[in-house]
């Protein structure tokens, strides 16, 4: 069957240019309309619907809907809906059309039914994220937002660069599984590994998005990493190097966190750990472990969504945003807290709580495939989530030492926007029997047996109490990390300094020959044609017409002979 | 501010949170006595995770691990927060 339809991402994309002409009410209106009537679309679009646009001699198919699709596309418009609540109060007009733009863009991304469709709302993603950036409107924000788009536009290459040689060689555009064993496929593959924050490309999370407005955070967390992970569930599931990859990923970001002093860092690092566990699950492949990384996607941005808001009521009303700083907010801030804790024990899985049954279908899917070494190395990844993110970000922002600051409650908005997600949070870790409906294969998983909850319960305790046996060796210190970004921010930049003080002298050199030459070519001039020269002198008549007698005598002899 | 510090701030309390934390990790350790957990690798030889207490000292001890590396690796990667600021 097919059926014309419209393409849901342009409800968002086109709708947020209109955001700026409305003001009060109607901007509120518009602002959380736009996102509801993304996701009514998304799912009134028929499955096999498609809408076929011819393009540059290719076919475009701007609306195909998978269970995949469907899936992300529906958090990603919950996700737009929050975060426009959120930003409601504070955000600049030129975030929230940037904000929109990108989210309707991520929509777009799990609607492409073919690789044009797909690159060009990737692009747009990638231009969106970093108007989002550049809206935070400070010096830093500015420079860590070209730096990203750097990384992106790299990543967008590698990715076309792919898309063509996959088309020439295969002449097929369809967005659909392949294995990365032609050049061209692993050129796609890495394209996308880019955009999930995969080694060596990892810094770029911890370094734009804590650059971004507490409002821009809290969108950036959401799409472009997770649109990766959509795309890697869909056009590499079950190849075994991404196993490895969101294992380097998971680890990463846990040590990475650990050493870090800025809490909106903190939560950066996790990102890429998170991701990191639905990479691992995309590269062992089966169908639970598909339904795994795909139910931990939507739980995972619901839940992190929360934290960053958390942290982003914390800053807005303290303005600052190191550990060092904070402490003691509880005793003002019980709100922000309590969803920040919520938050918190959502991503470490806690039980009753979304992170508990989405993330255990992917540790399940391990066990069920004989990958012991994997199966333990997650268990221990676990374990450190609740480590660096479900204890140690509650725990340095909002109790540790006093410090002495009392800020208020983050307006209204903000705070319905965290209770809508900590009801969420909770709700689907009650209740995850829809959620397990929409996932893209049949679920046959029982979270909830009294082994799994008392298993879980030990791991998190004690993992609890080695943070607190060890609270003195992570005593926060005034440091970032050094990390890959160190290469095109410091070591290509001396190194484009000591070229430029070479090549500076080296044409200074030539410079100087080029100025000895032209002196010396004018003193030639001065010499001949000056005032005393041979040619500037004047000459007696009797001279010129001896010359002129002289040339007639020739030309006669020569016309003679 | 010559406000009373908040209970969780009062050093009398601390040895009570404490006891508060080991009694809710004995509590679930002595769950382990009851509910046996079953081994997620049948035949493979490894049966470690059906014994008594593995999750907990597992945890624990990568834990420790994990912050034991964080550790070191901050020997080598950390810079002051101005590092990059010109």
């Amino acid at each position: 069957m097919t059926e014309l339809a419209l393409p849901p991402a342009l409800i968002m994309v086109l709708g947020a240019f209109f955001i700026p002409a409305e003001n009060g009410r109607g901007r509120k209106r518009l602002l959380l309309g736009l996102p509801l009537a993304t996701l009514v679309l998304v799912w009134l679009v028929p499955e096999g619907a498609s809408l076929r646009l011819p393009f540059l001699g290719v076919e475009l198919n701007p609306v195909h809907a998978t269970a995949e699709g469907r899936l992300f596309a529906t958090i990603f418009a919950i996700m737009a809906f929050a975060g426009g609540l959120y930003a409601l109060p504070r955000a600049s007009r030129r975030e929230l059309v940037a904000a929109y733009v990108y989210a309707g863009s991520a929509i777009g991304v799990t609607f492409a039914g073919d690789l044009i469709t797909l690159f060009i709302f990737w692009e747009l993603m990638a231009v969106g994220s970093t108007a989002v950036i550049i809206a935070a409107d400070t010096e830093a924000a500015r420079r860590a937002a070209f730096r990203y788009l750097l990384v992106h536009l790299l990543g967008g290459v590698l990715l076309m660069a792919g898309i063509i040689g996959h088309w020439v060689s295969s002449g097929s555009l369809a967005v659909e599984a392949m294995r990365p064993e032609s050049f061209a496929t692993a050129l796609i593959l890495i394209g996308l590994l880019v955009n999930a924050g995969a080694p060596p490309f990892s810094a770029w999370i911890a370094d734009a998005y804590p650059e971004a407005s507490p409002s821009g955070s809290v969108f950036l967390s959401a799409f472009t990493t997770k649109t990766a992970v959509f795309a890697l569930l869909v056009m590499f599931p079950g190849t075994e190097l991404l196993i490895w990859v969101g294992l380097y990923m998971v680890f990463y970001g846990i040590l990475y966190a650990l050493l870090e002093n800025d809490m909106r860092r903190i939560l950066a690092y996790s990102i890429v750990n998170q991701v990191g566990f639905m990479v691992c699950a995309i590269g062992i492949g089966t169908e639970l472990a598909l339904n795994g990384a795909a139910a931990h996607a939507f739980a995972h941005i619901i839940y992190k969504a929360l934290l960053l808001m958390s942290a982003g009521g914390v800053l807005l009303m303290t303005g600052k945003r190191k550990c060092t700083d904070l402490g003691g907010l509880f005793q003002t801030m019980p709100r922000t807290a309590m969803h920040g804790i919520i938050g918190a024990l959502a991503i470490s899985a806690f039980p009753f709580t979304s992170g508990f049954v989405t993330k255990s279908l992917e540790t399940a899917a391990a066990s069920h495939e004989g990958l012991l070494v994997v199966w333990l190395l997650l268990l221990a990844a676990s374990a450190g989530v609740f480590l660096h993110a479900g204890i140690k970000f509650p725990w340095f922002v909002f109790f540790q030492k006093d410090s002495g600051l009392r800020p208020p409650e983050p307006p209204v908005e903000m705070r319905r926007a965290m209770a809508l997600f900590s009801f969420l949070c909770i709700a689907i870790g009650l209740f995850p029997a829809p959620l397990y409906a929409i996932l893209p294969h049949p679920v046959d998983y029982q979270p909830y047996t009294v082994e799994h909850v008392v298993s879980q319960l030990q791991l998190l305790l004690f993992a609890g109490f080695a943070f607190f046996v060890l609270l003195g060796q992570m005593k926060r210190t005034l440091t970032i990390s050094l990390d890959f970004d160190w290469f095109y921010r410091r070591f290509l930049r001396e190194l484009g300094g000591e070229f430029a003080v070479r090549t500076a002298a080296a044409r200074q050199r030539l410079e100087d020959r080029a100025y000895a030459r032209a002196r010396r070519f004018v003193a030639n001039l001065y010499a001949h044609h000056g005032p005393h020269g041979i040619l500037a002198r004047t000459w007696p008549t009797g001279s010129m017409v001896l010359w002129v007698a002289l040339m007639l005598g020739c030309t006669l002899l020569l016309y003679v002979l | 501010m010559n406000e009373r510090p908040h209970w969780l701030y009062r050093p009398e309390n601390r040895p009570k949170l404490w006891a508060l934390l080991v009694l809710i990790m004995v509590l679930a350790l002595s769950a382990s006595l009851v509910i046996h957990p079953h081994a997620h690798f049948p035949g493979s030889g490894f049966a470690l995770d059906a014994s008594f207490g593995f999750y907990a000292w597992y945890g624990f001890v990568t834990c420790a691990a994990m912050v034991a590396v964080a550790k070191i690796l901050g020997i080598f990667l950390k810079r002051p927060d101005t590092y990059y600021d010109d």
